[in-house]
Formats: structure tokens, C-alpha cells, sequence
């Protein structure tokens, strides 16, 4: 079923201009008219070239980054974002329970945690430090983290980046389980066209330096029906018409 | 067997002594036994263990004093590029003044008393501090700090969980090697100006009758007092602050 562009926006993004060094000699524009929704129940994914400005786009979403021409609706502090970082980000003096229960408010750090624990698989870790994890595991405490704080939109940044084909198929299930589960509205930004085929639901192709909206494409094939060859073909015809964005 | 080797080589350093000291046959070159009887001796007349302690009290104040404020100025000028630039070079003066020069004029401008001893100390070690905690503070992680402001960390988490365990091992540093520096110092400043304390004491053993013995029992007794404290309380500290690694 195709997901329209807007209906059940939880999150509207339109950066109309941003530009890095604005005082200075030379001055970089970063990104110019990205302009797109993050839909609840959905996966949307933004694609675009390394460093094309998807990592400033998402720290202006996350409010960390108020300098820019443009506006996020809701606005950051209210539309109920969170965030698992690329790296993980745990901190490395706190074992994986605490690094879950620190993020969430006060009033809820004491809160039964046990189901999402367990539906992550982390039941065993949550004593341990986070030096003692793998990467896939150090990102499902990242995407726990997450998780705990129920947010409305979910973003992930290259979240299946430097994991073996195991553990980022199972962290993928991960993700499409808790969206079914949750309702929440999933953005995911990638360099990579296959991994964004596998589960989103609406792709959005964005060019590089400055990062700008080159097309949006709904995939309307349900996720328990994408075989390797439909994948594949999709790829194949998107790299034929975003040859800037795919071939990278 | 680590242990053993240490304890061999104390024992030959001690043996090979006692045999020179015995060939000297000369006050100037006391015996470990000697010492050992100066320890007893002084000990029981109660001397002794009111030195140490005064001197201890000296070090204790001072080394906290330093270390609250050397850490809180050291976090401040690595957060602060203005406050750096203000105060980087007054500080690069104090860490290049001789203890002694310090010490001296604290005691003609504040005068003879406790309240200048310790400050004198206090301006030696607390450059040090601020200098190692000034490094600490420049190296915060800045992705556990987006982290932290993404996730809306309140102040009191953000000090408690993000803060402070990344400027722990600095602390810890400064504090050992801070402890020893001040002991150094606090013995000068007792025997410039305190009457009493194991400063005081050395000065009198040395002035009075050139005794040896007893000038190296005092630093003897004195130096164990600090090396323990270093390995019980410092040296645990540290290892506590590294459990995650």
C-alpha cells in the first residue's frame, strides 16, 4: 500500500537552506529545499551519497542544530524523537541497563524494562559494559535505548553499517518488529540502496553537497514478499535514474 | 614471585648498608639498626607521632583545599577558551615559581602562621591540578555529549554520568602525583617557619646535633606514612575508577 506524502505526518521537515561557516571566507552550503514527511507506522528511509549533508539534517531534527533557514513541525522538543547514533554512543563507565534507564526522565528510570530487554535480546547483557559487546550488540543497547524513551519518531543512522550479514539481518527484524509493534514513525538514513529496499516503505533520494530532494518513491510490495531478485531488479532501475545517489 | 623479588632487593639494600655503616664506624652514617632504635625511642616518648601528625594535618588540608579548587579551575579553563587566555599565563608564572619562593613570600605577607603555610602550599600544587584537569576537560567526548543533549540529559545526570567519569582518571592522576608533590612541600614550609611537624623536626636534628639517625628515621617513618596511603587509598581509587575498561 502505498503511503501518501501527507497523511499521518508525525514529523515535517522543510529545510529550506543551511550553511555551514556563514561569517567566514567561504562559506559551505550543506543543504538546500529537503523537503520531506516522516510518517507514523512507517520506514522511511533518506538515501544519499557520504557525506551529502544527511548527518546535519538529522542534527537539525534532533534540535541540536537550531542555525538554519526553514522549520521542523512539531518542533523538536515536542515531537517525541529518538535517536540511535550511528556509533552507539553508550557510555563506556555504565553497564547496558544504566546506559537505558540514564536516558529516560527521572520519574521513569524506574520503570519494568524486562519485555524490551527481552524482545532485543539483551536479557544476558544488561549487567555488562558496553567494552564487552560486539558492535551489533552495542547498537541493539543504542536501539533499546531508543525504544525505552517510546518516542513517536524513531531515527537511525546507518544503523546496519560495519555489521556482518547475521547480525544486521537480525537487528533489520528488530526494527520492523518494534514499528509493527509501536506505530512509530521510522526514519533511517543509509548510503545503502539494498538494505533500504529490504524494509522501508518510502525511499528518499537526496543528492550530495548540497543535500537536496531528488525524488521520493513509495514501494508498494509488502515486506514479507521482497525476495533478493525484487531487490535487486528495484536497485538495478534505481541506479538507471539517480545515477548520482547509487553509484556512490 | 614479583613480590619476592622486591622484598630480596630491599633486604640486600639493607644488609649491604649495615655492613658500610658497621666499616664506617661514623655517627654521619647511621646503621638501619640505629634508626630503627631512634624510631622506638622517639616513638614512645610520643614525639614522633605528634610530628607525623601535625604534618599529616598540614598535607591533608592542603592537598584537599588544592584538589577541590585546582579541579574546579581546571574543568572551568577547558570549557572556557576566554577564561584560558585570561588566566594561562598568570598560571604558567605560579607553575615556574620555586616552592620556596612561594613559600617565603606567603610567610612575610600573611605572616608567620598556619594560614600561610597552607596556603603556600596550596599555590604550589594547585597549578598542577588545574593543568591535568584543564587537559581532562578539553577531551570531553563530543558525541557523548550530543548524545547527552539529544536525550535531554538533566545537569545532575549529565554531571554525574557523562561529566565526571571522563575526568575521573584525570583527577585521580592529579591526585597522586599531587599528594607527593605537597608532602615535599608542606616539610619545607615547616622547617622555614612551623614549630613543629617533621620539617620542624629534621631542621632541629640538623641544626642542634647533626643527628643522622633521627633525621632519617623522621623522613623514614614519614615516607611510609605517604607511600601507604598512595597504595591503600590512591592506588585502589584508581583501579576503581578503571573497572569498566
Amino acid at each position: 500500500m502505498p503511503v501518501s506524502d501527507t497523511a499521518d505526518a508525525a514529523l515535517r521537515v522543510e529545510i529550506l537552506r543551511k550553511v555551514y561557516g556563514g561569517g567566514g571566507p567561504e562559506p559551505v552550503e550543506a543543504v538546500r529545499d529537503l523537503a520531506f514527511t516522516v510518517t507514523a507506522g512507517a520506514i522511511t528511509c533518506l538515501i544519499g551519497p557520504s557525506g551529502a549533508g544527511k548527518t546535519t539534517t538529522l542534527r537539525i531534527l534532533l534540535g541540536l542544530d537550531p542555525d538554519y533557514e526553514g522549520r521542523v513541525t512539531p518542533p523538536p522538543d515536542e515531537a517525541g524523537i529518538a535517536m540511535a547514533f550511528q556509533e552507539p554512543r553508550l557510555l563506556p563507565w555504565r553497564t547496558v541497563e544504566q546506559n537505558v534507564r540514564l536516558a529516560l526522565p527521572r520519574p521513569a528510570r524506574a520503570h519494568n524494562l524486562d519485555a524490551l530487554f527481552e524482545s532485543l535480546g539483551l536479557t544476558p547483557w544488561r549487567g555488562r559494559y558496553p567494552g564487552a559487546l560486539s558492535l551489533g550488540m552495542a547498537r541493539r543497547v543504542s536501539l533499546a535505548r531508543a525504544l525505552a524513551q517510546k518516542p513517536r519518531i524513531l531515527i537511525l543512522d546507518e544503523p546496519f553499517v560495519s555489521l556482518d550479514d547475521n547480525a544486521a539481518a537480525s537487528l533489520r527484524g528488530l526494527v520492523v518488529a518494534a514499528v509493527e509493534a509501536s506505530g512509530m514513525g521510522v526514519l533511517m538514513v543509509t548510503h545503502n540502496v539494498a538494505e533500504a529496499l529490504e524494509i522501508a516503505d518510502r525511499l528518499l533520494l537526496v543528492s550530495g553537497r548540497p543535500a537536496s530532494l531528488l525524488g521520493t518513491i513509495a514501494l508498494d510490495r509488502p515486506r514479507g514478499q521482497r525476495d533478493r531478485g525484487w531487490v535487486e531488479a528495484n536497485r538495478a532501475s534505481l541506479a538507471g535514474r539517480f545515477p548520482s545517489v547509487i553509484a556512490s | 614471585m614479583g613480590f619476592a623479588t622486591r622484598l630480596a632487593s630491599v633486604l640486600v639494600l639493607l644488609a649491604g648498608w649495615q655492613v658500610a655503616a658497621s666499616a664506617a664506624g661514623s655517627r654521619l652514617l647511621p646503621a638501619p639498626l640505629a634508626i630503627l632504635d631512634f624510631i622506638a625511642r622517639e616513638s614512645a616518648t610520643g614525639d614522633l607521632w605528634w610530628n607525623v601528625g601535625i604534618t599529616l594535618a598540614r598535607v591533608g588540608i592542603s592537598f584537599f583545599l588544592a584538589m577541590t579548587l585546582g579541579v574546579l579551575l581546571g574543568i572551568a579553563l577547558g570549557r572556557s577558551r576566554r577564561l584560558n587566555l585570561v588566566l594561562d599565563t598568570p598560571l604558567l608564572i605560579l607553575l615556574n615559581t620555586p616552592a620556596l619562593v612561594i613559600t617565603v613570600l606567603a610567610y612575610i605577607w600573611v605572616g608567620l602562621n598556619e594560614a600561610a603555610a597552607i596556603v603556600a602550599v596550596v599555590l604550589n600544587k594547585l597549578p598542577n591540578v588545574a593543568v591535568i584537569l584543564r587537559e581532562g576537560a578539553r577531551g570531553l567526548d563530543p558525541q557523548l555529549e550530543e548524545m547527552a543533549r539529544s536525550y535531554r540529559f538533566d545537569r545532575r545526570t549529565w554531571i554525574a554520568h557523562v561529566l565526571v567519569p571522563q575526568l575521573q582518571p584525570f583527577a585521580v592522576a592529579a591526585a597522586r602525583s599531587g599528594l607527593s608533590l605537597a608532602w615535599k612541600i608542606v616539610l619545607v614550609i615547616e622547617l622555614l617557619g612551623r614549630p613543629n611537624g617533621v620539617g620542624f623536626a629534621i631542621n632541629y636534628y640538623f641544626v642542634q646535633s647533626l643527628n643522622v639517625a633521627a633525621i632519617l628515621g623522621y623522613s623514614i617513618v614519614f615516607m611510609s606514612v605517604m607511600i601507604a596511603i598512595d597504595i591503600l587509598i590512591l592506588q585502589r581509587l584508581e583501579a576503581y575508577v578503571r573497572r569498566w575498561r
